[in-house]
C-alpha cells in the first residue's frame, strides 16, 4: 500500500491543462495543416502531384494546386519537391471538419482557419459515448484514439468515452478504409446504436480509403456507406487533432 | 551486402543478401517437404513457405529456413504442378503458410489437416468450419469481429466446458486490404507507405526490413549514422509497445495504477519518435539509402535527457506492478505455452522467448547497427503470462540502455546516400526483429528492375496459433489477459 502511494507521488498529476490552458507542445517536425501560397507555380511544374502517393494533391487549371486532406498521408513529399515553396505544412493541429469540403485546401486559404463544425442543436454536448469500429487499416488510428483515454489526455473530463457496446453509444467512431470483410460488421454495429446517433471518421483511410483507395478489397471509407458528422484527417491523426475535433463538435472550444 | 551462394539443391544467403533469381535451384516437391521437416526438427525456423512467381514462368513453392546456428537463410524451391505433399503434419509451423498457399494460389497441400481460409480474399469472413466437440456437454462462445475495446477486428470461437476453454479457433481476415498484391507495379512512392502501414504499430520494423531489401537489390549500403538512427527508432518502438503492453496487462488484472502510468509513458516514448521524424509511429524516417531526417547533436542530447525521465517513470510504474502479489498471482501459471509446443508451432519474438526459446533476429541474424552493437537475448522459462510480461520488462531495460549508448556515440558522416535503381532479376530476403518478433520481407525484381514479387511475413502470422494453444484448459475469463500477453497484430496478419 505504501509503495502504491509512494509511486503515486512520484508519478505526479500529469493531465494536461488543455483546453483551458495551452495545448501540449508538438515537435518541430510535426506536419500539421498544409498551406498553399497564392503564388504562381513554376511554368509547367507538376512535381507535387507526381510526388503525392495518394492523389491528394491535384492541379486544377486556373484554380492552381488543391490539396485534399481527406486523402493526405501528411508525408510532406509535395512540400519537399516544390521548387517554389508553394506548399508548406505549418504545424497547426486543428484539421477536423464536419464536411468533406472543409478538408480541401486551396491557394490562399488562411493557415489558421479550422473548418466549421456543427455546435447548435448538437445533442451530445455534455456527454458523448462512442463505439469504436476498426474497419481495416493499420491499427495506428486505433492506437491514437486509445491514447485519449489515458490520464495525460483524460477525454472523460469532457464526458467523452468509448463504450464496450453499441447499445450504450451515441455514435460510432470508424477507422480504416472499410474492408469488404468488415462491411457487414460495421453496418450491424451502426444499426445497433440507438437514435439519435452520429458517425465520426478518423484517419485518411476512414475518410477516403487513404492509401488503400482503389484496392478492390475495400470500400473507400465510411462516407460511402453512412452519413459522417465529423472527419478527422491524418495518417494517423495526432491525438490532439482528434480531441480538438471532438471538442469543437461538442461546442466546447 | 554481398551475394548468396548456391550449394546443392538450396541457396544460402546472409540476412539481406541477394541472389540472381535464375540461380535458385529447383528441387522436387517431395524432397522439399523432407528437407524442411528434417531441418526444422534439427532446429531451423521456417521463416516462410510461400509461392514464388516472377514475371515469367509457373508459380513455384518456396521455403525459407533460417538457421540460428550458422546465421544463414536457406531457400528451397520446387515445382508443384497444382499440388504437393503437405508439410504440416510433420511440421505444424507450416500450417498457416500452407493454408495461404492454398487460398491465394489454389495449390493443394495434399494431406493438410484443415485447409480453412486465412484472409478471406473472396469475402465471407468467419465462415470457417470451427472445431466443435460432440456430445452436448460443451457450449460455444463467439466473440468478435467487433470487440469491447478499441482494438482491431477478429473472430474468436471458444469451445467451453463450464468456464474452461477446451479449444479456441481464431478466424481473421477482417483487416485484409490487399497490400501484397498491390506492391508489384505500384509507384515507388506508394510502396514505402504500404510497408509503413503493414502493421501500424510496427512501422519501424517493417520499414527497416523494406529498406534492407531495397538497398540489397540496388547494391547500396546505408551509412553507419543512418543504421544507428534506424535502430534507435526500432528500439523506441519496442519501448513504446512493451511499456504499453505492461500497462495493459496491469489493466487486465485490475491493477489500475500501473495501467494508467504506463498508458501515459507509452505516449511519452511515441513523442520521442515524433521528435526525430515528426510522426509518433516513425513514418517517413527509414528510407532506402538511410534516414529522411537526421539528428543534430543537440537533438540527440535532448532525446537522451527526456529518455532519462521516461526511464525513471517506467521503472517506478513497472516495479510497482511486479512487486504486487495480487498482480503476480493472476499472471503466474496463466496461459502456459510449454517450450515444446512453442517450438513445434514455430513461435517467434517475445512469445517464443517467454517459452524459453532464445530466438531474436538482432542476435541470430544481425542486421544494420546490431552487427556491431550486440544485444543479448532475454528469455524466461515458464511460458505463462508472467513470463511474457517479464521478457518485456527485461527488454524494456535493455532498450533504454541501447538507445542511450547509440545516442551517446552516434557515428559521424552522412545520414543518407542516394537511392539507386534495382538490379533486374534479383531476389533478396531481409529479417528484422520488430517488437513482436521476426519480421520477414522477401522480394524479387522483374526484368525491368521493378518489384515483380513481394512477400511480407509479420511475426503475428507465426504466433496466433500460440495464443490458441495457450488458452487450452484456461478459464475463459482469462482470455483478455492471455490475448494481451501475446498482443498480436490483426492487420499484419491480414495485410
Amino acid at each position: 500500500m505504501l509503495t502504491v502511494l509512494k509511486t503515486r507521488i512520484l508519478q505526479k498529476h500529469r493531465t494536461m491543462p488543455y483546453p483551458k490552458g495551452k495545448p501540449p507542445l508538438l515537435p518541430g517536425r510535426f506536419p500539421g495543416r498544409p498551406v498553399i501560397e497564392d503564388k504562381p507555380c513554376r511554368e509547367g511544374c507538376r512535381a507535387c502531384t507526381a510526388a503525392c502517393p495518394t492523389g491528394a494533391v491535384t492541379f486544377q487549371g486556373g484554380g492552381g494546386i488543391v490539396l485534399d486532406m481527406g486523402r493526405c498521408l501528411f508525408c510532406r513529399e509535395c512540400e519537399r519537391v516544390c521548387p517554389e515553396g508553394v506548399i508548406s505544412f505549418r504545424g497547426d493541429h486543428r484539421l477536423a471538419s464536419s464536411s468533406m469540403n472543409g478538408l480541401i485546401v486551396r491557394p490562399g486559404d488562411p493557415s489558421e482557419t479550422p473548418g466549421e463544425l456543427i455546435a447548435a442543436g448538437f445533442p451530445f454536448r455534455r456527454s458523448l459515448k462512442l463505439r469504436q469500429v476498426s474497419a481495416g487499416g493499420c491499427g495506428a488510428c486505433e492506437a491514437d484514439c486509445n491514447v485519449l483515454s489515458t490520464p495525460a489526455w483524460d477525454m472523460g473530463r469532457f464526458g467523452i468515452e468509448f463504450t464496450a457496446s453499441p447499445r450504450h453509444a451515441d455514435g460510432i467512431l470508424v477507422t480504416g478504409p472499410v474492408t469488404r470483410n468488415m462491411h457487414d460488421a460495421l453496418m450491424k454495429t451502426w444499426e445497433a446504436v440507438p437514435e439519435p446517433k452520429i458517425v465520426i471518421a478518423v484517419g485518411s483511410c476512414a475518410i477516403s480509403g487513404g492509401l488503400y483507395r482503389g484496392h478492390e478489397e475495400q470500400l473507400e471509407g465510411v462516407a460511402s456507406l453512412l452519413p459522417v458528422d465529423l472527419f478527422v484527417p491524418g495518417c494517423p491523426p495526432h491525438p490532439l487533432t482528434i480531441l480538438d475535433g471532438l471538442l469543437r463538435l461538442q461546442g466546447r472550444i | 551486402m554481398g551475394i548468396g551462394t548456391v550449394t546443392g539443391r538450396a541457396a544460402f544467403l546472409r540476412n539481406a543478401q541477394r541472389i540472381p533469381v535464375g540461380s535458385l535451384p529447383m528441387t522436387g516437391k517431395e524432397a522439399l517437404r523432407d528437407e524442411v521437416a528434417e531441418k526444422v526438427r534439427l532446429g531451423a525456423r521456417l521463416s516462410a513457405l510461400t509461392v514464388f512467381r516472377n514475371d515469367r514462368g509457373a508459380p513455384t513453392l518456396l521455403a525459407v529456413l533460417s538457421h540460428p546456428s550458422s546465421g544463414e537463410l536457406e531457400m528451397l524451391q520446387a515445382e508443384t504442378g497444382g499440388s504437393y505433399p503437405s508439410i504440416t503434419r510433420d511440421c505444424p509451423c507450416a500450417n498457416v503458410f500452407e493454408r495461404l498457399v492454398h487460398e491465394q494460389w489454389n495449390i493443394v497441400p495434399e494431406g493438410h489437416p484443415t485447409l480453412e481460409p486465412v484472409r478471406y480474399p473472396r469475402g465471407n469472413p468467419g465462415t470457417a468450419r470451427f472445431l466443435t466437440i460432440p456430445g452436448g456437454c460443451t457450449h460455444e462462445v463467439a466473440v468478435g469481429p467487433v470487440h469491447a475495446g478499441v482494438i482491431e477486428p477478429g473472430h474468436f470461437r471458444f469451445q467451453c466446458h463450464g468456464e474452461t476453454v477446451k479449444h479456441l479457433d481464431i478466424s481473421l481476415g477482417y483487416q485484409h486490404r490487399g497490400i501484397e498484391g498491390m506492391i508489384p507495379g505500384a509507384p515507388p512512392n506508394r510502396v514505402q507507405h504500404y510497408m509503413e502501414t503493414a502493421s501500424g504499430d510496427s512501422t519501424a520494423g517493417h520499414a527497416l526490413a523494406f529498406c534492407l531489401i531495397k538497398e540489397s537489390l540496388s547494391g547500396i549500403v546505408a551509412p553507419a549514422r543512418a543504421e544507428s538512427i534506424r535502430a534507435v527508432a526500432l528500439e523506441l518502438e519496442r519501448l513504446a509497445n512493451h511499456i504499453g503492453d505492461l500497462g495493459a496487462l496491469a489493466g487486465d488484472v485490475g491493477f489500475l495504477p500501473t495501467k494508467d502510468y504506463c498508458g501515459r509513458i507509452r505516449g511519452d516514448v511515441l513523442n520521442l519518435t515524433a521528435a526525430i521524424c515528426g510522426n509518433r509511429f516513425g513514418r517517413g524516417l527509414a528510407v532506402p539509402g538511410g534516414v529522411a531526417s537526421g539528428l543534430t547533436g543537440d537533438e540527440a542530447m535532448d532525446i537522451r535527457e527526456r529518455l532519462k525521465l521516461i526511464e525513471r517513470d517506467t521503472v517506478s510504474a513497472v516495479e510497482l506492478m511486479m512487486a504486487t502479489p495480487s498482480v503476480l498471482a493472476r499472471m503466474e501459471g496463466t496461459g502456459i505455452l510449454p517450450e515444446e509446443t512453442a517450438r513445434s508451432l514455430g513461435l517467434v519474438g517475445v512469445a517464443a522467448r517467454a517459452s524459453g526459446i532464445p530466438a531474436d533476429v538482432r542476435n541470430e541474424f544481425p542486421f544494420g547497427i546490431y552487427r556491431f552493437s550486440q544485444i543479448p537475448v532475454c528469455t524466461w522459462a515458464s511460458g505463462d503470462c508472467f513470463a511474457r510480461a517479464s521478457v518485456r520488462w527485461l527488454e524494456v531495460r535493455q532498450s533504454f540502455s541501447f538507445i542511450r549508448e547509440q545516442l551517446e556515440c552516434l557515428p559521424g558522416g552522412p545520414e543518407k546516400v542516394p537511392d539507386g535503381p534495382m538490379e533486374p532479376g534479383m531476389m533478396s530476403i531481409a529479417l528484422t526483429e520488430g517488437w513482436r518478433g521476426e519480421i520477414c520481407h522477401m522480394a524479387a525484381t522483374d526484368e525491368s528492375g521493378r518489384f515483380g514479387w513481394y512477400r511480407i511475413i509479420d511475426p503475428s502470422v507465426h504466433n496466433w496459433h500460440g495464443l490458441a494453444m495457450a488458452m487450452r484448459e484456461q478459464e475463459i475469463s482469462d482470455f483478455p489477459l492471455c490475448n494481451k500477453s501475446f498482443n498480436l497484430s490483426y492487420c499484419g496478419h491480414d495485410l
